[in-house]
């Protein structure tokens, strides 16, 4: 079979990867992208012939936690990924070029690749004065965010930044930071959130949007369904425990050794969708859970303002009151029935005067 | 409807399914008050395996069926006030458009403020009490089923029924988070609710000119005394 010249299997070929390697991560991706062994020919197939797709990477406001993230990849190892998968040909903080030099890099891959490469974006655009609070090479990066997406065919928002907005964007957000989709709205937005995103989830979503040419099932919410489909909750380990009700109701106590379900700590995995639970971290090694701490939730919308992360019923701020919906109801329950106590009193009272009235007239 | 009444003589005004459906209502919002409340402050089961208990489990599990059970009944109460007596339909329609109506309830706020010194009479509810019972129940147990079944769906998980018909009010409110603070806060909106109900039913009985709580037994109105 002939090879293109330009193919992800020739990059690999011209790398050292032998036939047999490239067949077994061929394998590889197609269970850790849950596809029956009929589509392993399929992406062969992709590999081969398909030109490489071009990646450019931006970093907006962030802390650099989900390229952390990705380097640390396991299946398939970042270093293919980064070397022979896809060509990242643009990202500030993995690329070798630097200054004026890289930004003609970017340029390029744009000119070349109009239309057809990836955009990834870690980090969002403040928008507050003009964008002055992110400026990188020189231009505010809501600028460069737009400049970049003009031609891409997709956008990945890498983390809970590029997703929702994460720290820089909760209460009282003075930077007016955006999430991307918010900012960029004629180009598909994948949100991939979580504060980092899971090493495995961000390669095989590239690998999965460059072996089938399309975008991953999204929900409703943009995230890929392969992956976000389910809360931790769902996948919990722990859960025999939840049902049992069996909880840990404070640190360090017989419950937490013998790791019970951490509901009543706070956990939010009942309310997080990401896929912790079954992918876990550092190559299978833990999640948060796993390691006797609750999820924080972090792949959620706006999780830093969604009250603390040790409680189970959270403060709520309503009508300018900052409380929990136990203690609102409770304190408004209680005057309700001070109140009824006052009435039936003044009600009792008045209606033995009637009675005695009543008797007197006759 | 909601005006005096102008008869002496006894009404059927609570036709047999209102009243099943009145009691049935009433056990399952205080089963869903009670079974959810736990659900956010659940007591504990200490020692053995995890599989043997199930206490959390069975504790949703009467949740989700009360929650079913005052789904489907408002539901069959809906239709009732389709095909019921004139009083079936007082529920879901407060003639909030007619003059007369907000005259009668501030009436009744006078009643209640002890600034009237008898009551009027009525078929079916009064006015305030009419508005109330639609702001307080009908108003907040939509509420109860749209974002419980909401929060039910993310338990069956996406595409089910649950989640197709009621998912999207998850986002609107700000995430699965808090989508449970609120629905906690209705169970407490709903409290409030049976509490001033119960009292003033109670109150009435003693204190009105007509028969309150047996009405709602034997579906018969009947008054204490033939003045107007």
């Amino acid at each position: 079979m002939s090879t293109y010249p330009d193919s992800f299997y020739a990059v690999m070929r011209r790398q050292g990867i032998s036939r047999r390697s490239f067949l077994k991560y061929c394998s590889l991706t197609a269970s850790s992208l849950a596809l029956g062994p009929q589509f392993v020919g399929n992406i062969v197939h992709a590999m081969e012939t398909k030109p490489r797709t071009p990646v450019l990477w931006l970093h907006g406001l962030e802390c650099t936690c989900c390229s952390e993230s990705f380097i640390r990849s396991a299946h398939p190892l970042a270093k293919d990924v980064v070397l022979s998968m896809l060509s990242l040909d643009y990202d500030d903080t993995l690329m070798a070029a630097a200054g004026f030099q890289a930004e003609e890099v970017m340029e390029e891959t744009m000119r070349k690749y109009k239309g057809r490469y990836i955009l990834a974006v870690e980090g969002n655009p403040p928008l507050n004065e003009d964008g002055m609070y992110c400026i990188v090479g020189g231009k505010p990066f809501v600028e460069k965010l737009r400049y970049a997406a003009k031609d891409c065919a997709a956008v990945i928002a890498w983390g809970s930044c590029a997703s929702w907005g994460c720290v820089q964007a909760a209460k009282p957000n003075p930077t007016r930071a955006t999430p991307v989709h918010k900012v960029i709205l004629d180009k598909p937005v994948i949100k991939v959130p979580g504060c980092p995103p899971i090493a495995e989830v961000m390669t095989a979503v590239i690998t999965y949007m460059l072996t089938f040419d399309k975008l991953p099932d999204l929900d409703s919410q943009g995230r890929p369904k392969m992956f976000y489909g389910q809360r931790i909750h769902d996948k919990c380990y722990r859960r025999p425990h939840f049902d049992a009700g069996q909880f840990v109701e404070q640190w360090d106590d017989e419950a937490a050794r013998k790791g019970y379900c951490l509901y009543k700590m706070g956990c939010k995995g009942p309310t997080t969708y990401n896929a912790c639970s079954t992918v876990k971290w550092n190559d299978g090694v833990s999640f948060p859970i796993q390691s006797g701490h609750g999820c924080i939730g972090c792949s959620e919308e706006a999780f830093w303002d969604k009250g603390s992360f040790y409680d189970r019923v959270t403060e709520l701020n309503v009508f300018g009151v900052e409380a929990n919906a136990d203690k609102m109801g409770l304190v408004t329950a209680g005057a309700v029935g001070v109140g009824i106590a006052a009435h039936a009193a003044v009600s009792i009272n008045k209606h033995k005067k009637t009675e005695t009235h009543k008797k007197d007239s006759l | 409807m909601s005006s005096p009444a102008l008869t002496q003589e006894p009404v059927y005004v609570y036709e047999k399914p209102v009243r099943l459906w009145h009691w049935v209502n009433a056990l399952a919002l205080v089963v869903l008050a009670v079974t959810g409340y736990l659900i956010g402050n659940p007591p504990v089961v200490t020692g053995g395996e995890a599989s043997d208990h199930y206490l959390f489990g069975y504790i949703r599990f009467i949740h989700f069926s009360a929650g079913y059970v005052l789904a489907i009944g408002l539901i069959g109460r809906a239709y009732w006030a389709l095909v019921g007596n004139q009083y079936s339909r007082q529920l879901f329609v407060p003639e909030v458009y007619r003059k007369a109506y907000w005259k009668g309830v501030f009436h009744e706020i006078l009643w209640y403020l002890f600034l009237v010194s008898e009551p009027r009479k009525h078929v079916g509810h009064n006015p305030l009490a009419g508005l109330a019972i639609f702001l307080f129940f009908v108003l907040g147990s939509l509420f109860m089923i749209v974002t419980g079944f909401a929060l039910y769906g993310q338990g069956l998980g996406e595409g089910s029924w649950a989640d197709r018909l009621f998912g999207w009010v998850i986002p609107l409110l700000g995430g699965s988070q808090s989508a449970h603070s609120w629905h906690h806060l209705g169970m407490w909106y709903l409290v409030i609710f049976m509490m001033m109900h119960i009292y003033i039913v109670i109150r009435e009985q003693y204190v009105s000119r007509q028969a309150m709580v047996s009405t709602m037994i034997d579906g018969w109105r009947t008054w204490k005394d033939d003045r107007p």
